[in-house]
């Protein structure tokens, strides 16, 4: 199954379970989605729980947090994810600090299909986590693989809080894998280790985390074993599994597709340097995106996002050190 | 304001042909206690018991108390800073508003907000959202909710006229719209969004423009309950009947500052002098006893009850204990529970 059919999978599964579940969003009924995810959906649920609506972010995302309000579990998409800063309001100052305001559990997911890589220029490609991350009351998931793009969708529909479910569209039909069949629910905030290693750990998420393992196939070659870590969860963080890997290794390289500059691999290092300074022998390391827009041009995208050689050298310096 | 020749219209003896005496003795009594509370909520700012900002609805009980009172037991409601007889009708005790104000446990946030900012209490209040525009999408969610469910239920949303100019709101309008959400949108025309006068929020009479969204509009006297009350049933009625969204414009009057730290020195004094002449609570008093519902011996005696009620509220929050600073991080993310 492809990581697209798995996220649709998860989807339907939870539909079928749970009448509450609910779908909404621009396209996503009767067209089946700008990418086709939900093809198929409003046949299956009816135009009553499978809702195209008209082109309103703020307006989408509130509603789903009135609808999660009356009981509902909200499933709602953004087109794509740079559009979320539209409803960034509803995100961050509504369903954010409902618990906290006043216990009021707002079950909603919001889909973004997020990422670089399939040539989108500058509104149709960012990763937009860190505008997120620095918010209290939500949370953040990014699969890498189709079985955790099923499980975690169908962990965030069951997750009481408000969780932003970043789909990346370069993985939507390149990656292929198995999937288990039914309500396979993978909870929130568990970090999965993709390749055992004793030499340094690599932190990574999403698209990274594919380079990042191919890079470590590369840099075995040369005697260094590489530990990848795929996150999954962003918020919370997995911070057991990262500071277990990272004291056992001494040696961190973190890869995100995302900008550097504030991004959550900054969190991460200055987490394990204030909490594992005596453990490391070696500076944290980080690999990301450079501070700027993200590119159209082939040539400008292939140099804006974290390649596999520059993720092997990374590997290597740091496996050395 | 807009029109004195509109909003000085009596109620007419006609008004309320279904309502029962009992029925106006209630409206009155919510919006006297909403008065009355206010008065000792901006005491207690004075003397410095009330910490950071302290917001009123004065002036604007009949809008608060008349719409409130048009829902039925199962609908809802998306509130408004200032809509403290709403929330009263809707079931909220007063203790909390006393609680909130004074940052006490006893309130449902536990002092993580102050003001009116209280909600997901109970079924009929959603959670308040202090953004303004921010709630009208929340009330037309809960309006999806009904219809995805087939419940007859409605979704009210409370909001001011400066709320018109703001993104959120027209996206949130403009897909009820779309959607024929059973959706009542309640604009409390108040003259100003802060020291900004109506005119350069909004071009043009408010119901004109927003029945260009394809749904129902009107505009109504918002310190006559009784008009109030009329054409929000009538809203409630169609959209619960599948007819969508309709638009009220109760036109009222911001008789105080935007705050308590606002003097209003910005808005012309005839203004407010009219506003203060046209007051809803002593103008509905008023009609009671012209009407013959209620003598003034009754009204004194409602008055005197209203304010044992306030007493017995603030007491009960006072008796409140204040947050313990280790309860500062509890609370950020709901509890797992099982699913499905």
């Amino acid at each position: 199954m492809t990581y697209i059919e798995a996220i649709a999978d998860g989807l339907r599964q939870a539909m079928r379970a749970d009448a509450s579940v609910i779908l909404f969003g621009e396209d996503v009924g009767v067209y089946g989605g700008a990418f086709k995810l939900s093809k198929g959906f409003i046949e299956e649920f009816g135009a009553s729980r499978v809702i195209d609506t008209p082109i309103c972010e703020a307006a989408i995302v509130g509603t789903a947090v009135g609808a999660a309000l009356v009981g509902l579990r909200p499933v709602v998409e953004m087109q794509f994810a740079d559009f979320i800063s539209n409803a960034f309001t509803q995100m961050v100052n509504v369903a954010a600090t409902s618990s906290y305001r006043a216990g009021g559990c707002v079950p909603m997911v919001v889909r973004a299909p997020c990422g670089a890589g399939t040539h989108g220029g500058p509104f149709h490609s960012q990763s937009i986590e860190a505008y997120f991350f620095h918010t209290p009351g939500l949370k953040i998931v990014m699969p890498s693989t189709p079985a955790d793009a099923k499980g975690l969708i169908l962990g965030a529909i069951a997750d009481p809080n408000p969780v932003l479910y970043l789909e990346h569209k370069a993985l939507y039909r390149s990656q292929r894998g198995p999937v288990e069949d039914g309500l396979a629910i993978e909870p929130l905030g568990r970090a999965a280790v993709r390749r055992p290693g004793r030499d340094l750990t690599v932190l990574t998420y999403g698209m990274m985390a594919h380079r990042s393992l191919e890079a470590a196939e590369r840099a075995a070659a040369d005697g260094i074993e590489a530990e990848v870590i795929d996150l999954r969860t962003l918020l919370p963080l997995d911070l057991d599994t990262i500071a277990e890997s990272a004291a056992r290794t001494s040696r961190v390289l973190i890869v995100h597709e995302d900008r550097l500059r504030g991004g959550i691999g900054a969190e991460i290092a200055a987490h394990l340097g204030e909490h594992l300074f005596t453990s490391l022998d070696a500076p944290i390391s980080r690999i990301g995106a450079p501070d700027t827009p993200v590119p159209y041009a082939p040539p400008l995208e292939t140099a804006y996002l974290p390649s596999v050689d520059r993720i092997c050298e990374g590997i290597t310096r740091l496996g050395r050190w | 304001m807009t029109d004195d020749a509109r909003t000085d219209a009596p109620a007419a003896p006609d008004a309320a042909p279904d309502l029962t005496p009992a029925d106006l003795e209630r409206f009155y009594h919510y919006m006297l206690l909403q008065r009355l509370a206010e008065e000792r909520v901006v005491k207690l700012y004075q003397t410095g018991m009330i910490v950071g900002a302290c917001f009123t609805g004065w002036g604007h009980e009949a809008v608060a108390v008349g719409a409130a009172a048009a829902l039925g037991p199962d609908d809802v409601a998306a509130t408004l800073h200032r809509d403290l007889g709403a929330r009263l009708v809707l079931g909220m005790p007063l203790g909390y508003y006393f609680a909130n104000f004074l940052g006490r446990t006893g309130s449902p946030t536990r002092g993580r907000e102050g003001n009116l900012h209280i909600g997901g209490l109970g079924p009929r209040i959603l959670l308040h959202t202090d953004f303004i525009g921010g709630n009208v999408p929340i009330a037309a969610g809960a309006a999806l909710g009904f219809t995805v469910r087939q419940e007859p239920r409605v979704a009210m949303a409370n909001f001011g006229e400066g709320t018109l100019a703001t993104g959120e709101f027209h996206e949130a309008v403009n897909m009820a719209a779309v959607l024929r959400l059973p959706l009542v949108l309640v604009c409390w025309n108040n003259q100003f969004a802060l020291s900004t006068p109506l005119a350069r929020e909004v071009v043009g009479p408010l119901d004109v423009r927003m029945a260009a969204y394809g749904i129902h509009a009107c505009s109504v006297d918002g310190n006559d309950v009784l008009a109030v009350h009329r054409a929000v049933r009538e809203a409630v009625d169609r959209a619960r009947s599948g007819g969508g969204p309709s638009f009220i414009e109760g036109r009222t009057m911001r008789v105080r500052g935007h705050s308590e730290a606002d003097d209003a020195s910005y808005v012309p004094r005839p203004m407010i002098e009219e506003g203060r002449r046209r007051d809803p609570v002593e103008r509905f008093a008023r009609h009671l006893v012209e009407a013959g519902v209620a003598t003034q011996a009754r009204l004194e005696e409602m008055r005197a009850q209203a304010m044992a009620e306030v007493d017995e509220a603030q007491a009960w929050a006072e008796a409140s204990p204040p947050p313990d600073p280790s309860e500062l991080e509890h609370g950020v993310y709901c509890e797992a529970t099982p699913w499905p």
